[in-house]
């Protein structure tokens, strides 16, 4: 187990090194500047650069931020001027996160439900039922669900705020735009994944010792089907609470899904970096947490 | 037993057979190949059969529909801004006059080869890189999977924009090209798997005996057997590149206007929804059905493919 | 004699829907075993066996297979009337099976501790610290080292021997009236193969339970069965005491299976001796003797009309008038070449190959 855990986070470093530069490298690639502006006298747009370091030669500019982030600064903004990176995110990922939470845990508890009911009624109308829902989950993505369900609730019914942050209701709409995906995706794979353990033949076993459906689905057929779920989970995790552009510019909440998108077409250097590192990170921290998960359901994982 | 005894037998009964009189290895059953035995699985998937033929009609529409009237999707008509469909213009038009009929259809013609050159160049390279790393081994598949640990640990959706801004954005090229560098990982690592069970199999090691180089070993015989799974991989990816194009589009890194893709399509005719609800809805209905039926057909092959899940 | 009847399966007919047609897996079996007895039913693989088995204990999946006639009698009780639930109660408890690879039967996910106490907790309702002591107790008896460490312990930290030890501690814990026994030794190792028939015979003494026992495995039978039934393509066709079937085997099939186990007293030269050809499809089993096709001894009329059986009295002799009770319980053999017609026209058969009676 600890071999098989150090081996991870080697490579979780290694991913956060080889983010880190390929990010940096990328972002000085990006055509424009930030500083270029008739309106300001040139002697003042130097400044700034000089202020942000990019008067320097690239390498030194490299050492400089990669030697910063190994202290956690992220430096400060361009665009948001006098603001760090740190600042923006410590304000911003909390709205993120708290939406996104809420909405993978429900979309993860509705979805593993809805695939082992599929799985248990595979070919009936239950299956067909959820397994419909579950298809038009993916199929509508959230620039799609997104307005509708804006005008339906919203707009039409009145029943639910249209917009805006703080209150427990208005969370509700960007959870489910959020979520749908998660809870279709979990859907399917679970279903997949339990009718393929089905055929196993320690489930005959199970089954040959008379024990009654639902303690050979819950104590033999669970958790083995969770084992080809598990590995997703990190990359869902820190989907959905790095917030997301479309829902987060859609629902007018103040979280740090527009920063990605924002960040990028203002050429807000610094922020973008600091934001993809950021991602990066949580990312791979998440993948280890799983990682870890995973050794535990999973015992055979252990000794590999 | 007493029947028996009472029976009158022939004068012969008790004759030995000539030799080979009965056939041995009578073949009953019916002479089943792989790809038939797919297909007959696969028709029995009702909603995968229906999905082919929408997506069939779906093309059909792209490849044809911007033919169907004078129209083209680029011109201006100030005099029939935000028309509901009607006889002339059937889809209705936007809020420069233009036809949205032809827009829709010449937007899926764009959001279509995006998916499928977003879906075949990524499969490709993963699918190259796969069966190399696993057919060779050793230090360099060590090296391979390393590398491609860390690649899947960065962020996707960050990179594809990234990649967007840096190679130029607006562009449908780029679009692809940022896609497949941030797509190719998971079919590599199916690949690999897929080749690393195969390459123990006889008919392999077979050809390796003959003196069959690594090349063709590779080309001929590991990945016409790992395309099956890896169909159903492409048919699952699509939607997902399709979703890709629409959010790209829906952050203003899609296709530049007046060229419209189904994304571009959604995103402009969002900020008017409340008022046009059509607009919003045609190309809406579009990408949903279209991710639908190649989900349903990815589920279809799949259940076809599955030995254990066939009947 | 009838009380001393444990169950009995009485011309079971089960067959499989598949979409290239109807699989005829089981045509008309006919088996029992006694108390405290333990019988084999032999045969290649496909032949049917273990359809017939998984039928008996209720483990064939409604969905496409179906029990088309017949009765199987847990004393004196028809278990095909037995609703689901009721079956349930069966299953594990006094019906047990051991199944063919232990590699792949046990939970990959659960100690192994935790699945032999499972039946005993489903089926006694007992607490958890009694069921440990109980498994503590069967694997003691099984003599596995160590069994309070190894009951934490997971399938794969443990090796196939121990594994199929496992399975059959699973199968003893709750005191089962019949195990049954699906290629136990298959998947092993031929060393590890020994200790378990060995393991499985020393059982037979210390537990109070009769074993069907199934294998293409002339070997393992002759160290186990009190009876033996040759199984071939969904029928039986030849049935008697372990000694006469090995020693004076009736059907052309049982020579080939007993010809085709290796043996140290033979000469180097001779092949090792195989089956020609392949067992029949049941979608469309011949209208004739199921073996005609694979028999050198085949006549004309074995493929046209089904053999009967043919009894066989101590004495060897052809016995034509046997019925009931005795007649099961006899040395049986469906071959015409045992028929009395053929026996007067072409003289008595003899066997070739290794027909030393040994």
């Amino acid at each position: 187990m600890l071999k098989y855990i150090s081996k991870k986070v080697l490579i979780a470093l290694a991913t956060v090194f080889v983010l880190a530069t390929a990010t940096f490298f990328l972002v000085k690639l990006i055509p424009g500047d930030p500083f270029l502006n008739d309106k300001i006298p040139v002697a003042v747009q130097d400044k700034q650069r000089a202020f942000y370091g990019l008067d320097k030669p690239l390498p030194q500019q490299y050492l400089t931020y990669m030697g910063n982030l190994l202290k956690g600064e992220l430096g400060y903004s361009i665009k948001k001027t006098g603001r760090t990176v740190v600042d923006i995110i410590a304000e911003a990922f909390p709205v993120s996160a708290k939406l996104g939470l809420t909405s993978l845990v429900f979309a993860e508890l509705i979805g593993l439900t809805f695939g082992i009911l599929c799985a248990q009624f595979r070919g009936k109308f239950p299956d067909y039922f959820l397994m419909v829902l579950a298809v038009l989950g993916i199929a509508l993505p959230s620039m799609v669900l997104g307005p509708i369900l804006r005008l339906i609730l919203g707009v039409k019914l009145r029943i639910l705020p249209v917009t805006g942050w703080g209150d427990w209701d208005q969370m509700i709409m960007p959870a489910i735009v959020l979520g749908l995906g998660t809870i279709a995706g979990n859907t399917r794979s679970m279903r997949a994944s339990m009718l393929a353990i089905t055929t196993q033949d320690y489930i005959k076993t199970a089954r040959a010792k008379g024990l009654p459906p639902i303690k050979v689905i819950l104590k033999h057929q669970f958790k083995n089907s969770l084992v080809p779920i598990i590995p997703n989970l990190g990359v869902q995790i820190a989907s959905v609470m790095m917030g997301s552009f479309v829902v987060e510019s859609m629902f007018l909440i103040p979280g740090l899904g527009r920063y990605f998108v924002d960040s990028i077409t203002n050429l807000d250097y610094p922020l973008i970096m600091g934001l993809t590192v950021f991602y990066g990170v949580f990312l791979v921290t998440m993948n280890l947490l799983v990682d870890v998960l995973y050794g535990l359901i999973d015992p055979r994982i252990r000794v590999k | 037993m007493n029947e028996s005894e009472k029976m009158i037998f022939d004068a012969n009964a008790f004759d030995p057979l000539p030799e080979g009189s009965l056939e041995q290895d009578q073949i009953v059953r019916k002479k089943t190949s792989y790809w038939g035995d797919v297909w007959r699985t696969f028709k029995k998937n009702k909603p995968a059969v229906i999905s082919l033929w929408v997506m069939g009609l779906m093309v059909f529409f792209v490849v044809f529909g911007p033919m169907m009237n004078e129209f083209n999707y680029y011109s201006n008509d100030y005099s029939c801004t935000n028309q509901t469909p009607n006889m002339v213009h059937w889809f209705g038009t936007d809020n420069l006059g233009r036809d949205l009929w032809t827009r829709v259809w010449e937007g899926g013609r764009i959001s279509l080869l995006i998916a499928i050159f977003a879906t075949l160049i990524p499969e490709a390279i993963g699918m190259t890189i796969g069966g190399i790393s696993g057919y060779i081994g050793g230090k360099l598949d060590m090296f391979i999977m390393r590398v491609i640990d860390v690649l899947m640990g960065i962020p996707s959706l960050i990179y594809m924009i990234l990649l967007m801004i840096v190679l130029g954005k607006g562009n449908a090229m780029t679009l692809v090209i940022a896609i497949s560098i941030t797509g190719w990982m998971g079919s590599a690592r199916s690949t690999r798997g897929l080749v690393l069970q195969l390459k123990t199999r006889e008919f392999v090691v077979a050809s390796e005996t003959l003196g069959a180089s690594p090349a063709w070993i590779i080309a001929k015989r590991l990945i016409p057997n790992t395309l099956g799974i890896r169909v159903v991989g492409i048919t699952m990816s699509m939607p997902g590149v399709i979703f890709y194009e629409a959010f790209l589009s829906y952050i203003g890194l899609g296709v530049t206007p007046p060229s419209p893709s189904w994304g571009q399509l959604i995103k402009s005719a969002g900020e008017v929804f409340r008022y046009y609800p059509y607009q919003f809805i045609i190309p809406c209905v579009c990408v949903s059905i279209t991710m639908l039926c190649l989900n349903l057909i990815g589920d279809g092959l799949r259940d076809a493919l599955d030995p254990k899940l066939r009947s | 004699m009838e009380n001393n009847r444990l169950l009995e399966v009485k011309n079971l007919v089960v067959s499989f829907d598949t979409f290239q047609g109807v699989v005829q897996a089981v045509r008309g079996v006919t088996w029992h075993l006694n108390k405290k007895e333990t019988i084999a039913i032999v045969g290649e693989s496909g032949c049917g066996k273990t359809v017939s088995i998984q039928t008996v204990i209720g483990l064939n999946s409604k969905a496409n297979g179906s029990v088309r006639n017949g009765e199987i009698l847990l004393e004196g009780k028809n278990l095909l009337d037995l609703s689901v639930s009721e079956m349930r109660k069966l299953q594990g408890n006094q019906l047990s099976i051991i199944f063919q690879d232990p590699f792949t039967f046990l939970n990959p996910t659960m100690t192994v501790g935790e699945q032999i106490m499972e039946p005993f907790i489903q089926h006694y309702h007992v607490s958890k610290s009694e069921a440990r002591e109980k498994a503590i107790e069967i694997l003691k008896l099984i003599s596995l080292p160590q069994p309070e460490e190894n009951m934490k312990r997971y399938p794969h930290q443990l090796s196939g021997g121990m594994r199929q030890r496992i399975m059959v501690a699973m199968a003893l814990i709750c005191n089962p009236k019949v195990l049954f026994a699906d290629e136990p030794t298959t998947a092993l190792d031929v060393t590890i193969q020994a200790q378990i028939i060995e393991l499985m015979n020393s059982l037979k003494e210390k537990v109070d339970t009769s074993i069907v026992l199934i294998t293409h495995d002339m070997g393992v039978v002759a160290n186990m069965a009190d009876r033996i039934y040759v199984m071939y393509a969904g029928q039986i066709v030849e049935h008697g005491d372990s000694d006469t079937v090995f020693h004076n085997p009736k059907h052309p099939y049982t020579w080939g299976l007993l010809n085709s186990v290796p043996r140290l007293d033979k000469k180097v030269a001779d092949d090792l001796y195989s089956i020609p050809g392949t067992p029949p499809d049941l979608i469309a089993p011949p209208k004739g003797c199921a073996f005609a096709a694979r028999c050198k001894y085949a006549m004309n009329i074995c493929k046209d009309c089904q053999p009967p059986q043919i009894h066989f009295d101590e004495n060897d002799e052809v016995c034509l008038s046997l019925s009931g009770q005795a007649a099961e319980n006899s040395h049986y053999a469906s071959c015409w070449l045992n028929h009395p017609e053929c026996i007067r026209r072409n003289g008595p058969v003899k066997r070739e190959g290794n027909a030393d009676g040994k």
